[in-house]
């Protein structure tokens, strides 16, 4: 379909689709504790998007049955709340988009349930630290292979592996639009430094770096939606939907106060 | 959400079917049925048997692919 530039006018409609989803994504971090039900965060989820206008993109997507994916410990991305309840010292990853006047915003964090090891919490700071650098990289002029080879060089600088299977996306009136963001940067599945399209202002994309604390390989579970680590490590999973601007790109789902 | 990578491979086209279907052969002698993206569709770039093209894979369907690209 080829990447879209969006207008001022359409990243001004999204960053209000992003903020709906960052002030969702804030309640429910702040909300989360143990004994509860996975189904309890899609509950709050879905009562904060509508309380807030906005509807789920996530909802009916490929028959995806849930507002929200929670994807609990060795868990990477796409787990479908559930009765499962949550224990001291899991990690969490919320993956939550909305779609708002005809917009998606898309994003996600990783959160500790109570107190967590010392491993898990360098997994999620590194998680996060390592969309920062792929933020950082997405800057106009640069290409797109750029941003996959930040990601993975600081990931792996740490000791973690990238998940490939799964990437990021071109985001606007649908989801998923093109290109396709690799974390990672070997054939088939990466992109080189210095490859890819070029970064243009009025791109908007969501980057998802997804970490693992064994090997980068996946299985997916018996419900055909949760994506789990083959080894059975730990996984953690950060995300922002940003858009390219002149300069540094704009984070879109960040809380934007008043 | 993240989206399901979808594979990029380079084939040989084999024979031009109706419907701007095409049947391309893959260096690991599987063939897949491949359609053509709306790009090469819009710009009119003739795909024939012999040429080498990009395909995207369906992760959902390996059988199944759409050209993105003709390779020259």
């Amino acid at each position: 379909m080829g990447i879209v530039i969006k207008s001022e006018k359409e990243i001004s409609k999204m960053r209000e689709a992003g903020n709906i989803v960052a002030k969702v994504l804030k309640i429910l971090s702040e909300q989360i504790k143990p004994g509860m039900k996975t189904k309890e965060l899609d509950i709050i989820a879905e009562r904060e998007m509508k309380r807030l206008g906005a509807e789920s993109s996530f909802h009916g997507y490929h028959g995806f049955p849930a507002n929200l994916c929670v994807s609990v410990n060795d868990e990477i991305v796409h787990g479908i709340p559930g009765d499962k309840a949550l224990k001291d010292s899991d990690i969490v990853s919320l993956d939550f988009g909305v779609v708002y006047n005809g917009y998606h915003g898309d994003a996600a964090v990783t959160v500790g349930v109570g107190e967590i090891s010392q491993e898990a919490k360098r997994l999620i700071d590194t998680t996060r630290a390592c969309l920062e650098k792929g933020i950082a990289a997405a800057r106009a002029g640069a290409k797109l292979g750029d941003v996959s080879a930040a990601i993975q060089k600081y990931a792996e600088s740490k000791g973690y592996s990238v998940v490939r299977e799964y990437t990021g996306h071109g985001i606007g009136r649908e989801m998923h639009e093109d290109p396709q963001i690799p974390n990672c940067t070997e054939p088939p599945y990466g992109l080189q430094p210095g490859t890819g399209p070029v970064l243009k202002k009025g791109m908007a994309i969501a980057l998802e770096p997804m970490l693992n604390v064994g090997d980068w390989h996946t299985r997916v579970a018996d419900d055909h939606w949760t994506v789990l680590t083959a080894d059975g490590s730990l996984s953690a999973h950060f995300e922002h939907t940003i858009a390219i601007d002149d300069n540094k790109p704009e984070v879109l789902t960040k809380v934007i106060h008043g | 959400m993240a989206k399901k990578e979808a594979i990029e491979v380079e084939g040989t086209v084999v024979e031009a079917l109706p419907n701007a279907m095409f049947r391309v052969e893959l260096p690991n002698g599987h063939e897949v049925l491949a359609h053509i993206s709306g790009k090469i569709r819009m710009h009119y770039i003739r795909v024939l048997p012999g040429d080498k093209v990009l395909i995207e894979l369906s992760p959902y369907d390996l059988k199944r692919g759409r050209i993105t690209y003709r390779l020259k």
